[in-house]
């Protein structure tokens, strides 16, 4: 560590928060791993980035960051988006730690709106970028209420929520952020990921840590747990489908992002994880307007 | 041919460059100077400081120049700073009955021991644009010392009603209490008076000033009295473990707002004046005030009052207050979210085609 920290940006700690404040994050994803599910308010601090901006993953991160870690930032998918380019720097400036594009070799992988489609492994961390912790904010605005229902697993007007969505619209019209009950005991929500990606939090290999800064609350899902999306026995869980697959790799198993092409109604899709594609075209996969990888 | 878009850092390392030139402007005219806003822009370092709970001109002031004059961001600013200073003590409370004052001002009594003294004002001017200040260097010459001193103790208007037994009596805490800090813990509810003052302090002014107004308007019935408002110089204290006394450790300007408030009394509590409280770093009046109206509607629930509008609501005031909060989760919305919007298209695409689909069937029957 001592070798990490001469590296580091001088006049501050390692990753930026001093030891105490460390230790504070660190027992609250202890107490967060010891519960799944549960959210523990945190003394979250403030940071030099804007909350909303992922201050509570950067601090879950800054908490077990060491070293010998090597770390991943994707936004959207995407290692190069704006926001995941300035918190990778944000890291290496402040630890010195190596940093990668490569899902396999990443330590901890920190993110904002999607899980990686290459399944992760034991040993590696996915800390999530979270803005609204509760689950049940939107149905009820009271943190005092909402908590109370969590402790008496109350949980009743989300699936009326989910209901109602059925019977005005015949299908739960939520596409992203979509309610989970972990470890069959608490509500939860999974952040902004598209329910794309949902049945890849269940029994996950990699340590799950949830942060939210502004809303000071950290949770999480250990290695191997039961994830279970809401539904209905005759309304089953369903994710997203495309028609098209990605333009550049061909992929028809990862999640697509829209582009528009022109004015006249011109589009394609791509990955929206970048590194997947990448490997896939390195692996020969072409898609139909990619071309191949040695021309890059 | 479709090429993903890379070089985010480039395009960040730009808009850093180009930042930087648009904050210092014409380079024909000479850079503002720290000390310049510090001296000269004293109130907007005022709510700098009182914003983001760091009493420091000088840093305020940088944060001030580097924000381009935007007092949210140097609010930002200076708050990211103070988050990285270890907290060495706790200081004693101010004694403000003890101010070097410059300014103090009651609305309920034509004249109290000490008097008033109006200060460094805008209350009474007339808003016309004075076209002298266009002009660089053509001050005013240097008038006459006008500065106040007083010659007498300046009691407190509540302790003169307190007199009488007409007000509300405020217990201090226990001396051993446990101060709470607002940057350390997380909310939590019932927030307790001390937290609730604190979230209140590092408030965004224009937040409580609306709160603060519409309980004046009917939305919450306040009937607020200016009991006293106050501003000048107070000592900062504080005991050292190895010795055992109180020592001075600076000086530090402050505006103090009492507030009294009528109440007609409740199943609890007999008729009597009822207190709001309000104080903020520097000469931060209009804060201070709003401050204290929005502390005196939080406390309806202690009260006995119904508690039924926005500003007696402690989870809304509280978790809506504070501006660096706030304005990061709006403007967040400026952060890619097209994985989400692709999930939103989807759905409502399917949406569509099965209303359309419906209406095809319907149409045929």
């Amino acid at each position: 560590m001592s070798q990490a920290q001469t590296q580091s940006l001088e006049g501050y700690n390692f990753a930026y928060l001093d030891e105490q404040t460390k230790r504070m994050i660190r027992r609250a994803i202890l107490k967060a791993v010891a519960i799944p599910g549960y959210q523990v308010p945190f003394g979250s601090r403030e940071m030099p980035l804007p909350y909303g901006w992922g201050t509570g993953g950067i601090q879950v991160t800054a908490g077990v960051i060491g070293a010998d870690d090597t770390l991943k930032v994707i936004d959207q998918g995407a290692d190069d988006t704006t926001n995941a380019v300035s918190i990778r720097r944000f890291f290496a400036r402040t630890t010195g730690v190596s940093t990668t594009e490569r899902t396999e070799d990443a330590t901890i992988i920190q993110t904002r709106h999607r899980i990686p489609e290459r399944a992760l492994s034991e040993g590696q961390i996915l800390v999530y970028q979270v803005p609204i912790p509760e689950a049940l904010r939107w149905l009820e605005p009271r943190e005092t209420e909402t908590r109370k229902m969590h402790a008496l697993e109350e949980y009743g007007v989300m699936h009326v929520k989910l209901y109602e969505d059925i019977a005005r619209f015949g299908r739960i019209a939520t596409a992203y952020d979509y309610p989970v009950v972990v470890n069959d005991r608490y509500l939860m929500r999974p952040s902004p990921i598209p329910k794309f990606d949902n049945p890849k939090m269940d029994n996950m290999p990699a340590l799950q840590l949830f942060g939210a800064g502004r809303e000071k609350r950290i949770y999480a899902i250990p290695p191997y747990t039961k994830v279970k999306s809401l539904d209905f026995d005759d309304h089953p869980f369903e994710i997203q489908k495309w028609d098209d697959c990605c333009a550049l790799c061909g992929a028809k198993d990862s999640y697509l992002d829209e582009v528009v092409m022109d004015d006249e109604g011109g589009r394609m899709f791509v990955c929206s994880d970048t590194d997947y594609c990448e490997d896939r075209r390195v692996e020969g996969h072409i898609g139909p307007m990619g071309t191949p990888q040695a021309a890059e | 041919m479709y090429v993903a878009v890379k070089g985010g850092e480039k395009a960040i390392e730009n808009a850093h460059g180009l930042l930087a030139e648009e904050r210092r402007g014409d380079t024909s005219i000479p850079e503002l100077t720290i000390s310049q806003i510090k001296t000269q822009m004293t109130l907007a370092v005022d709510r700098v400081m009182t914003e983001g709970s760091l009493y420091d001109r000088d840093l305020a002031a940088l944060a001030i120049k580097q924000a381009r004059g935007d007092l949210v961001e140097a609010i930002f600013l200076l708050r990211a700073f103070r988050t990285t200073l270890p907290r060495f003590a706790t200081s004693e409370p101010i004694d403000t009955g003890a101010m070097h004052v410059r300014r103090r001002i009651s609305a309920t009594f034509k004249d109290l021991p000490g008097g008033q003294v109006l200060g460094p004002t805008f209350d009474y001017t007339h808003r016309l644009l004075d076209f002298s200040l266009m002009d660089d260097g053509n001050e005013t010459e240097a008038q006459q010392d006008m500065s106040f001193e007083p010659g007498e103790s300046l009691p407190r208007v509540t302790s003169i009603l307190n007199h009488e037994g007409l007000i509300q009596q405020e217990h201090p805490d226990a001396d051993d209490a446990a101060v709470p800090d607002l940057t350390r813990e997380p909310l939590d509810f019932p927030a307790g008076r001390a937290v609730r003052l604190q979230n209140l302090a590092r408030g965004d002014e224009g937040f409580l000033l609306a709160l603060g107004y519409s309980s004046q308007r009917g939305y919450g019935n306040n009937h607020p009295f200016a009991g006293e408002i106050r501003m000048g110089e107070v000592e900062v204290e504080i005991v050292p473990e190895d010795l055992g006394f109180p020592v001075v450790i600076g000086e530090m300007t402050v505006t103090e707002c009492e507030q009294v408030n009528q109440f007609k009394g409740s199943a609890v509590e007999p008729p009597q004046f009822t207190r709001g409280y309000g104080l903020a770093f520097g000469h931060s009046e209009r804060k201070a005030m709003a401050m204290a109206l929005v502390d005196r509607s939080l406390r309806s629930a202690e009260l006995g009052e119904e508690v039924e509008n926005p500003a007696q609501d402690e989870e809304f005031v509280l978790y809506h207050s504070d501006n660096v909060e706030a304005s990061g989760f709006v403007q967040h919305l400026k952060l890619p979210h097209y994985v989400d919007f692709q999930g939103e298209l989807e759905m409502v695409r399917n949406l569509r085609a099965e209303q359309q689909q419906m209406n095809f069937l319907k149409a045929g029957e």
